[in-house]
């Protein structure tokens, strides 16, 4: 039938013809070039939401006195933003302004795809913690980001049921242990709390209290102490709680999670600040029947935290506006107005610290309206945050992290071999790419 | 030679007057059209199958390197590596076990899949059977609802603390399995693709147990065949292309299964992130960040489908050759 062979040949050019029209009509023009700060149009990617009203402020308020323009472009969150960012960068297209978490930034920085902004943004240093700045800097003096929040880790707990069963707020990891067997062999179906292994970022926090380095330079050699005591401490001791069947194994942020929240088959969480917002999602019944408290420390008189989440805004080495990028960086995560607003309609709790106790954060969150002074509280938590130390392939160590843990924790098996696995496996990675590793 | 029957009317439109010089000419303008016709088609096939296919390939001989702390610019460079990343992906035993698992996760779902399809689609296209347009389109429409919806459906109902199926056994006093761990877990997430999938093959195998000529069952029932036997002896040889085109599909979907583990993923601990092979070129990519590693993977998942799945091509072609030479 060489007839309708023809025609669908004819059928098939047309309707590729067609499309390539309609592809090549998608491409756009680019913008304006120059590399003064003003005129500019600026793409900003964040996954925070509420952004683009904040950002309003700065397109209505100071960017239409300098004619810098923003615009946001919502992303979504975490590693895949890493990828995409870095994706962008090697075709050349990347935005102006990204948001990275912390520990994104030495991935950012090895791949070039973030500028250093210390001639335009170094002054802001003052208005930031030792610990938090630091981050951004990878201890050079370059400036890679302006830290836009902070994730300061806490203790929340069920305070009628910690009453009930005649339970003390643990102000050492020992007490913690002991809450938990207490609890368990008061109330054999509640546990205190569970060890997920479904975000690393929590884990991480936790050794970074106890005093861990997992990312250290030794002149041009990187070195890893992933299995370091400090987290080895930490890793037994979770491991052993989960061995011991006092708390559960199950991942958090699952609907059978936020049930036992609910219901307070869970009575406790160790979180970071932002646990608010979380909570009246996953357990909207008992909102007025939580409390905060400060982290339990490894030792009685120690007052330190690790932090959980926390981002910066940074701006990339494709932006042919730096100065300007650099300029609206700045003012999101240092200007009283833009703190404000990020505050209200995003729920940032910001990095910069005299915003931590601004107008903004004089009530306590809805969830927490029976502590009135949960943001004095945060405020003082923050202070005592310790350094982190990250590196090039956080990624990897996080990965191998989630399915060691995870597997380990539903074994109820050694948490110490997991963490050799993590230790090697992100080794590996560093000497397969090339970088020179420090034994 | 004439035929004068194709004679038109008045016999002037004969191509006799035609010189034979303008005939060679048109003959040379109508070479070249099927040519022009195949442009776009070879255009397209060239920019977005081909280029695509040739980008992977060089991805995964490549690999980045790192000078010193790898800070600041220059510091990353892209170098060749040969078949590097494929050596290291065959050895990697995540890989392996990744393949192992789809493999074990396909003997369920492929067979049980396919024998529900043939089940459905004969019992539908038994004459006895009342309601067949009501109870195909029930079958069919879990075909309708997305994957990860499915896998989120059925997660939910798999979670011991809030399935409905877990609180009913717990009033009964019967034990609750955990069906996102080990073993079951297997059969959780064939479920979801045996679910899924049933309705789509059984519609295939229906449509052609549809198109096979009523005098062959006439003839079936004059020799006195059960409608068993006319199951049996003439309906499913007669639908054999249409379960080797089934079989074809469900090897090749169960090789890509991604989004149902991937879904269940965050509700146990169970599901690794590189429980399948395209879950581990995913992880490769988007969580270690390692683009020529995840093109090495994702170019040896390709091969491995097209041996598999033109491999049972070849077979049940050659089966079929031999019966008929039989």
């Amino acid at each position: 039938m060489p007839d309708t062979k023809q025609s669908r040949f004819v059928a098939t050019a047309v309707a590729v013809t067609l499309g390539a029209t309609t592809l090549a009509a998608c491409g756009s023009s680019d913008d304006g070039t120059g590399a003064r700060s003003g005129p500019a149009k600026l793409t900003y990617w964040t996954w925070t939401p509420g952004m683009d009203r904040v950002v309003d402020l700065w397109n209505e308020g100071p960017g239409k006195e300098q004619q810098i323009t923003v615009t946001v472009k919502k992303q979504a969150s975490g590693d895949t933003l890493v990828t995409k960012i870095l994706t962008a960068h090697k075709a050349g297209q990347g935005p102006d302004l990204v948001q990275a978490e912390y520990q994104a930034l030495p991935t950012l920085v090895s791949n070039d795809a973030v500028a250093d902004i210390s001639g335009e943004a170094g002054d802001a240093k003052e208005q930031f913690a030792e610990a938090v700045w630091q981050q951004t800097t990878l201890g050079s003096d370059a400036v890679y980001a302006i830290p836009q929040d902070v994730a300061p880790m806490m203790f929340f707990y069920r305070e009628d049921l910690f009453e009930k069963h005649g339970l003390t707020v643990p102000t050492t990891w020992e007490e913690f242990a002991d809450t938990a067997r207490e609890l368990k062999e008061k109330a054999p179906d509640l546990d205190l709390t569970t060890f997920s292994a479904n975000d690393s970022g929590l884990f991480a926090g936790l050794a970074q209290q106890a005093g861990a380095r997992w990312w250290t330079t030794e002149g041009q050699k990187w070195k890893v102490g992933i299995d370091d005591a400090a987290t080895r401490k930490v890793a037994d001791f979770w491991g052993g709680l989960v061995r011991e069947g006092v708390i559960d194994n199950q991942p958090m942020y699952t609907p059978a999670w936020n049930k036992a929240l609910d219901t307070g088959r869970q009575i406790a969480w160790v979180s970071a600040v932002w646990a608010p917002g979380t909570m009246a999602t996953a357990a909207p019944d008992t909102a007025g029947r939580w409390k905060m408290a400060p982290l339990p420390q490894w030792s009685g008189d120690d007052t330190v935290t690790g932090s959980w989440g926390g981002s910066s805004t940074a701006v990339t080495t494709d932006s042919r506006h730096k100065a300007a990028a650099a300029k609206f960086a700045t003012w999101l995560n240092t200007d009283r107005e833009a703190l404000a607003a990020l505050a209200k309609n995003s729920g940032v709790y910001p990095a910069a610290t005299n915003a931590q106790l601004s107008d903004a954060f004089s009530e306590p969150p809805g969830y927490f309206s029976n502590q009135p002074d949960f943001y004095t509280q945060a405020a003082a938590i923050a202070g005592t945050t310790a350094p982190s130390a990250w590196g090039p392939n956080v990624n990897v160590a996080y990965t191998t992290f989630k399915d060691a843990f995870a597997a380990a924790a539903k074994d109820r098996s050694d948490f110490g071999a997991a963490l050799t696995k993590m230790q090697d496996d992100t080794v590996a990675d560093l000497k397969k790419q090339g970088f020179e590793v420090a034994e | 030679m004439r035929d004068p029957r194709r004679e038109p009317a008045g016999g002037v439109a004969a191509p006799a007057g035609r010189p034979p010089r303008a005939r060679a000419r048109s003959h040379g303008r109508g070479r070249g059209a099927p040519y022009l016709f195949l442009l776009p088609a070879t255009v397209l096939f060239a920019l977005f199958f081909a280029l695509p296919i040739g980008y992977a390939l060089w991805l995964s001989l490549h690999k980045v390197e790192v000078k010193g702390l790898g800070l600041g610019a220059g510091a990353r460079a892209e170098v060749w590596a040969g078949v590097e990343n494929h050596t290291a992906a065959l050895t990697d035993s995540e890989l392996l076990s990744g393949a192992l698992r789809v493999l074990g996760y396909g003997a369920i779902v492929v067979p049980v899949m396919l024998g529900l399809a043939l089940v459905f689609a004969l019992m539908l296209d038994s004459e006895k059977v009342r309601g067949t347009r009501f109870t195909r389109l029930a079958i069919f429409l879990p075909y309708a609802v997305p994957g990860v919806v499915a896998a989120l459906l059925w997660g939910f109902l798999y979670l011991p603390d809030v399935s409905p199926f877990h609180f009913v056994l717990d009033r009964l006093g019967m034990p609750q399995p955990d069906l996102l761990d080990g073993g079951p877990l297997y059969l959780a997430l064939s479920n979801i693709a045996v679910w899924g999938g049933t309705g789509f093959n059984m519609i295939v195998i229906y449509t052609a147990l549809r198109a096979i000529p009523a005098e062959v069952y006439e003839a079936a029932r004059l020799d006195g065949a059960t409608p068993l036997q006319t199951a049996l002896r003439i309906k499913i040889p007669m639908v054999a292309p249409s379960l080797v085109l089934t079989f074809f599909f469900s090897i090749i979907a169960t090789l890509q299964v991604f989004s149902e583990p991937t879904t269940l993923k965050p509700l146990t601990n169970s599901v690794s992130t590189t429980w399948s092979p395209l879950m581990k070129v995913y992880q490769d990519a988007f969580g270690k960040g390692d683009i020529h590693a995840a093109a090495a993977g994702a170019v040896l998942i390709a091969v491995a489908t097209l041996l598999l799945s033109f491999g049972f091509l070849r077979a049940a072609n050659s089966r079929t050759r031999q019966e008929e030479a039989r």
